[in-house]
């Protein structure tokens, strides 16, 4: 309509300079292509925009605008779950497929409203808590909005509480689902199953294959491997803003605060009171409160009203017991004020059980031990129960605080599952951020002493100065551990020289030219490194004798994730100007070795490459400095451990020389030292660097002994 | 031109036509794609009345979830004694805890029948109960029965297969319906199906079986062990093949198989995908059709070609040269091929549907192995190119501490699944999965000494903390004279002039009284005394007294000065999991003898040292008297200073390093005499002899020589230098 008035008005300016019989033939034509044109885009557009305006708009809808479906009263249930199910029976991994990201898409059914034959609702069309579930699911990067490239399908229908569902119907309504054959690749989430009068602990809806996430699964119920345990969330989570607690004592020892507690359990915690005392605190319903005051949010002991879920906080631990159902949101109240659970509900599945190690953070006692939960729970030391506190709230703020983490935490257990050799490691998923920050876990930890036989291969890091660097050859290829020498010719202005001048040795010596300048290349980690065994040298380095070499090599052999070396450093905190400073006086104390004269592991060349921190490796490189200590603070940080100096030698260029050699003599030199040091640490976000007072020597070094009966006779002095 | 003109729009027309009616569905997608990249995904709507929808369940419902007309828990509890029973056993329902609760967790083995066989693998676990320190023969106590009709084979048409056990087992009268039972099986059913039958009814016995299936697995109750052959050692066992942590731990081949191919038959599926991700290169995947006695019969057209290149290549070296190994299920889930390439740090590659990992209920095996789905075959070589280098290096040796720790022998096997039974009886008490699978491992970490890691001396770093900054000295008092000697005078006032010296512990183990309060030294920290009941053993028995992290053990005759326990003990803070100290000794293989020697001879090397004079972590002494059998510590106790090697044999065997010397102001007075006056004594060589069969028996005990050679020692960094005196920290070590 519009667009053709539009050519009607412009018309008359372009048409009186073609012919009238012609004029006709334009105007038929241009219909023809026009009408064309908003046929095709009609056709195009039309039913898809109908579709998507009643699914999906981004304008604001209300759920109770949503379509309703009429469930025929004979319409197809599902099967009952399969006991048996497990992921290789019941689960198309097929539609997974193998991807570079290793995530499974999800897809989410559109909300409708499920009504039986008479019109009558099957159930609330969903609760809060599910919509927040499933917008966050939506929001996650495991969402796909195609229906095709779906591994995962989550229906829309809200199955969180079995009390406000109708089974049948609702097993109806899942049944009818566009791709829900079987329930193959179905996820459902459930918090409170069962129903009078025998509370099953797994959802009632026939639900046939499809995948559940309860709360509150038995071992009986919980398919190992196929369901996944949830929490039962507590909306006060959202109401109630509890600051974590420091360590510290707290005012109970043993809290209860379950209401409608079974009297037989009641009566097994007051024989706990009163055996106690004071630290024992049993908490119930308030009978008399005024109005307005709601009762989730108080406790009463006798005459006592205490705030919940505040007063979990003053107590140690805090008993979770199950109720009609085992499980119960008072678990995350309970997590929430970092007090440790004391679970007391047999067979229960804790929530996350896949994943999290519940036993670094509760304390499980079967129902039978009650009486003596006293007793068990002051066997705990008191250090771990400080972690254990820790660690509660730390569950609690990553898996149980809102229906997103519930949610995230569940589809990535599902995801692990499925892309085994991307999962989440034990770490990830039980270490708090602190002990993640604080601990390391070293890349190199399986004790090994690697076999002598392998040797070592020593890099050369040279730029001109070629007659020193024949003699370091020379001097080097007399360990007997030698297997290869590597010269790195840093030099791109310059040939090596010709492979007749070269020492002649009784080891491969290979010559890598470089592309560039930068220190960081003799740290790259060369194909030609056939060894574990790395030793760095510099090309004036040519006091160490064999002696001291090999034992250096035995050394490292003993400590083959360290960075074991013979010129030894020292950082220091300066007081005065509040930093750190570079230290190469003969202190007694070491914290680096410089590789200028050092063994480890090749692994340590491929961290420094590829794994730096920040930019750490570009800084080194444009300040030509500094390289040494950039690995040393590597190393130690990745390992936790000190460097290992080896032999009394501190004197490398020349006997004569002074005690602070060649490069680091002016004070020019000892500013910018301190200065990578800063700058490191604060790249690093810590100072990882080890202070010890040891050094390594031969075992009979200076003793009273034959020195030709010693290994390592020819060790020098200084 | 006209006509030209009207050409050109007919052609336009027609084109705009074809477009339509054909191109129309491209169109449409095009146009599809394009509005979506306009309104993004279609996300989960923003309901506008969001904040007005209900909660899933009312505040009451959720806090008090309780139901007056339920029974009560106690008849709940009787209730499901009845109903889950047999195939759906769980410890609550079938096993009787209260067994256990008087004498702890004991083990009773039948005692064996003469006319029964006895296969080499079930007599093999017989003995690995019996040397268990859980292992008593008074049925009365025990809390958990092995039996000893030989269960492990239980495929009919096997030789070893024994007849009649519903009878047998049923005329036991502690069988009582197999509660607190454990049960052995490695290999269940037959052809052709294999299905998990046992022949006989196991009750409510736990069943320690290989090759299990989940569906029949009663999780919390059962226990998945691994298939192992009956050539498995009995004890110690061979180490893991990796000796070196190369980078990029690449190795010749990336992923290999070699075995059978079944034509038919269950397990077929897999086995007979293998071949197709065989790339010749750095996929080998060979398998050959011959086996059975009728391989023939069901041969298809690959069969001859396979069978040649199968023989081109030897199983031993691909499992040695390759990064993973395919371990498919094979009749049944579990293979032998598991326990080798995981010996091999030959990442394993599990194809195996629902097959319960061994010992999956403590091992994380999503660190040691890639857990493949069967039906995933063709994406495996993708999948395993995929994973980063390191995660390669940390897969490797982690099959390395998982074989060495929990499989690599029978022992080892049993041992485990005895102890993840036990960890179930006191939950409060057990170890967290981290324990399990962090070296040293879970045998070597008791949660009845702790279960708080910072406790332990393995996991300062992981646990991001760091040993206590004090030690007690514990001094061992054996003189015979009634008072007490110079030297143990001048001990006490060099030990407690140690800043670090927390207190001071005597161990009385002399036959003469204790000498009266008032003779003792007055010292700046808290003097103890403890009385011993003379056995050697008793200087490492974990006495509560023993507060701190560090121990110092000194003998009565030690000679120590002040700067060097500093020293020591600053040292012992860098490597807490070490015994560090001053005399050492070391060991040596005597192939005249054949057998291990000792000696106290100044060698360059040591692997010992002694307990005479040493710091080590006092976890060290629950090691000794709790993980130990009793019968080890009682031929500590019968031979002379035998009980120093123990300690260093045990450290060891948890550690895999050698000891840690420090520098020594002079001889000690124990190295001395041995060799260069002792020699010519008879006691002395009494005592040489004594210590070189106690080395020799412990080997033999457990299984392999643990102890590691040292090269070196740690010395101050500025010791013997020739720097000015006052500018050393510990200027009297140098002091001749």
């Amino acid at each position: 309509m519009c667009a053709s008035a539009k050519y009607n008005t412009r018309g008359p300016a372009l048409i009186p300079r073609m012919k009238t019989k012609h004029r006709i033939y334009y105007i038929t034509l241009f219909s023809i292509v026009l009408l064309g044109l908003i046929a095709t885009g009609m056709f195009q557009f039309w039913p898809h925009s109908i579709e998507s305006s009643s699914d999906w708009t981004v304008e604001k809808r209300s759920v109770h605008d949503v379509p309703v479906v009429k469930l025929p009263a004979d319409s197809p249930i599902p099967e009952r779950g399969d006991l048996s199910c497990r992921m290789h029976t019941c689960f198309d991994v097929y539609r997974c497929g193998f991807n570079p990201k290793n995530k499974i898409k999800v897809y989410i059914y559109s909300l409708k409203k499920y009504v039986d034959e008479y019109g009558t609702a099957v159930s609330n069309t969903i609760s809060r808590e599910y919509n927040e579930l499933l917008t966050a699911i939506s929001d996650s990067e495991f969402y796909t909005d195609d229906v095709n490239r779906a591994c995962l399908f989550v229906p829309s229908i809200d199955v969180l509480n079995q009390n406000s569902l109708r089974i049948k119907e609702t097993a109806q309504a899942l049944a009818q689902l566009s791709r829900w054959d079987r329930g193959m690749n179905h996820l459902l989430f459930n918090m409170l199953p069962g129903g009078p009068p025998d509370y099953n602990t797994a959802l009632d809806v026939p639900r046939d294959r499809a995948l559940l996430a309860g709360g509150g699964f038995s071992t009986w119920t919980y398919r190992q491997g196929y369901d996944v345990s949830i929490p039962v969330y507590s909306p006060l989570s959202a109401e109630v803003d509890l600051p974590e607690r420091g360590p510290g004592p707290r005012r109970y020892f043993i809290l209860s605060s379950q209401m409608a507690l079974h009297p037989e359990y009641r009566s097994e915690l007051e024989a706990l009171q009163a055996e106690n005392g004071e630290s024992v605190l049993i908490l119930d319903k308030c009978t008399n409160l005024s109005d307005g005051v709601p009762a989730v949010r108080k406790r009463c002991h006798k005459n006592q009203v205490f705030d919940y879920p505040q007063v979990l906080q003053e107590s140690t631990f805090c008993v979770v017991l199950r109720g009609a159902r085992l499980g119960q949101a008072v678990l995350s109240d309970v997590l929430q004020a970092g007090c440790v659970p004391v679970i007391v509900a047999d067979s229960y599945i804790l929530p996350f059980s896949e994943v999290l190690d519940w036993k670094r953070a509760s304390v499980v006692i079967p129902e039978e031990k009650m009486p003596e939960m006293y007793s068990i729970l002051q066997s705990v030391p008191q250090r771990q129960i400080e972690e254990m506190q820790r660690q509660a709230r730390w569950f609690w703020e990553a898996y149980f605080r809102s229906m997103k983490a519930i949610a995230l935490a569940t589809l990535q257990i599902i995801n692990d599952r499925i892309y085994p050799y991307a999962a989440i490691s034990y770490e990830e998923w039980n270490d708090p951020p602190a002990v993640k920050w604080s601990s390391v876990s070293n890349p190199l930890f399986l004790p090994l002493i690697p076999p002598q036989s392998q040797g070592f291969t020593a890099v050369v890091l040279t730029y001109d100065r070629v007659e020193s660097l024949f003699r370091v050859i020379t001097e080097v290829s007399k360990v007997p551990s030698l297997s290869k020498l590597l010269v790195v010719w840093n030099n791109q202005n310059k040939n090596p020289p010709e492979d007749s001048l070269w020492p002649k040795i009784r080891v491969p010596l290979k010559v890598v030219r470089t592309a560039e300048n930068k220190l960081s290349n003799r740290f790259f980690p060369y194909d030609e490194i056939e060894t574990e065994a790395v030793l760095a040298i510099d090309d004036d380095i040519i006091m160490l004798t064999s002696d001291e070499l090999q034992f250096g090599y035995e050394v490292w052999r003993e400590f083959p994730d360290r960075l074991v070396g013979y010129p030894g450093r020292l950082h220091l905190w300066d007081h005065e100007m509040n930093k750190w400073k570079y230290e190469s006086e003969w202190t007694n104390e070491v914290s680096m070795v410089l590789t200028g004269a050092a063994f480890y592991h090749k692994y340590f060349n491929y961290l420094y490459t590829y794994k730096m921190p920040g930019d750490i490796k570009n800084w080194v490189d444009a300040h030509m400095n500094c390289e040494d200590i950039a690995m040393n603070f590597l190393v130690a940080n990745v390992t936790g451990k000190s460097v290992i100096k080896v032999t009394p030698r501190k004197k490398f260029k020349c006997p004569e020389c002074t005690a602070i050699d060649g490069l680091s003599l002016d004070q020019t030199h000892m500013v910018e030292r301190s200065e990578c040091i800063n700058k490191f640490a604060s790249v690093f976000g810590t100072m990882p660097l080890k202070v010890v007072e040891h050094r390594a020597d031969p075992v009979l070094y200076k003793d009273d002994f034959p020195e030709k009966l010693k290994s390592f006779p020819n060790i020098g002095s200084l | 031109m006209q006509t030209r003109k009207k050409y050109i729009f007919l052609t336009f027309l027609a084109s705009w036509l074809l477009l339509f009616f054909f191109g129309g569905d491209q169109l449409r997608r095009l146009a599809f794609f394009s509005g979506r990249k306009a309104e993004a995904r279609r996300n989960w709507p923003h309901w506008t009345d969001r904040s007005l929808l209900k909660s899933f369940a009312a505040p009451e419902e959720l806090q008090s979830d309780g139901d007056p007309s339920l029974p009560s828990p106690r008849e709940r509890r009787a209730a499901r004694l009845s109903v889950y029973k047999n195939s759906r056993c769980r410890m609550e329902t079938c096993f009787d805890f209260s067994r256990c609760e008087k004498n702890g967790f004991k083990v009773f083995t039948y005692p064996q029948e003469r006319d029964q066989p006895l296969s080499e693998s079930y007599s093999k676990i017989l003995t690995s109960i019996e040397r268990s320190r859980y292992y008593t023969p008074n049925p009365e106590e025990a809390c958990l029965f092995i039996l000893s009709i030989d269960t492990l084979d239980r495929d009919h048409l096997s030789g070893q297969y024994v007849r009649n056990v519903d009878e047998k087992i049923r005329g036991f009268p502690l069988w009582n319906g197999g509660r607190n039972h454990l049960i052995f099986n490695l290999y269940s059913g037959t052809w052709p199906n294999y299905t998990e039958d046992l022949g006989f009814d196991i009750g409510q016995a736990i069943l320690a079986k290989a090759s299990f299936y989940t569906e029949n697995f009663r999780p919390g109750f059962d226990i998945s062990i691994p298939l192992f052959s009956k050539d498995h050692p009995q004890r110690g066992g061979e180490r893991g093949w990796l000796s070196q942590d190369s980078i990029p731990p690449k190795k010749k081949y990336l992923l290999v198989f070699k075995g059978k191919r079944y034509l038919t038959g269950i397990g077929s599926g897999t086995r007979n995908a293998l071949h197709h991700i065989h790339n010749g290169k750095d996929i080998v995947s060979l398998t050959t059709c011959k086996h059975g006695k009728d391989w023939e019969k069901h041969k298809d057209t690959r069969c001859d070609k396979d069978n040649v290149d199968y023989e081109k290549f030897d199983y031993q070296e691909l499992l040695h040269n390759s990064t993973f190994c395919i371990v498919p299920r094979g009749r049944r889930l579990g293979s032998f091929r598991f326990l080798e390439a995981l010996q091999a740090a030959c990442i394993p590659v599990l194809l195996s549907d629902g097959w319960e990992l061994p010992f999956a209920e403590a091992i994380d095996w999503g660190k040691a192995a890639v857990v493949g789905n069967e039906r995933l075959l063709l994406q495996i070589p993708s999948a395993v190119r995929c994973i980063h280098p390191e995660r390669v290096l940390a897969f490797q040796q982690q099959t390395q501490f998982l074989w060495d720790a929990y499989f690599s022998s029978v022992d080892k096997i049993v041992h485990t699944t005895l102890e993840i039974i036990k960890d179930r009886l006191l939950p409060h008490r057990s170890r967290s999965r981290f324990l399990w699978n962090t070296l040293p491992g879970g045998l070597l970490a008791l949660p009845d000494f702790s279960t708080h890691l910072g406790d332990f001396p393995f996991y300062y770093l992981q646990h991001g903390s760091s040993p206590s900054e004090k030690f007690t000295a514990f001094i061992r008092a054996t003189s015979s004279a009634g008072s007490l000697s110079q030297s143990i005078l001048r001990l006490i006032q060099a030990v407690s002039g140690s800043q670090y010296c927390a207190q001071i512990l005597v161990l009385w183990s002399c036959e003469k009284p204790l000498p009266p309060r008032g003779t003792w030294p007055q010292t700046t920290v808290p003097l103890t005394i403890v009385q011993g009941r003379g056995k050697l053993s008793d200087r490492f028995f974990p006495y509560a007294a023993i507060q701190t992290d560090a121990v110092l053990s000194l003998d009565e005759h030690t000679s120590l000065s002040t700067s060097e326990v500093d020293f020591a003990f600053v040292v012992w803070r860098s490597f807490p999991e070490r015994i560090v100290g001053f005399p050492s000794r070391s060991h040596f293989w005597d192939p005249e003898q054949r057998r291990w020697g000792y000696t106290s001879k100044w060698t360059n090397e040591l692997s010992i040292v002694l307990t005479a004079a040493a710091f080590y972590h006092r976890y060290y002494h629950s090691l000794f008297t709790e993980y130990l059998p009793a019968g080890l510590r009682e031929l500590v106790d019968g031979l002379a200073a035998c009980e120093d090697i123990l300690m260093n044999v045990l450290v060891a065997a948890v550690t895999k390093l050698p000891p840690i010397k420090v520098t020594q102001r002079k001889q000690h007075k124990e190295s001395l005499p041995q060799q260069v006056k002792g020699t010519a004594g008879a006691a002395g060589g009494r005592r040489f002899s004594q210590q070189q069969d106690c080395l020799n028996q412990l080997v033999d005990w457990f299984g392999y020589m643990p102890l590691v050679s040292s090269q070196l020692r740690l010395d101050p960094v500025l010791f013997k230098d020739q720097v000015s005196v006052l500018r050393k920290k510990y200027p009297r070590l140098e002091k001749p």
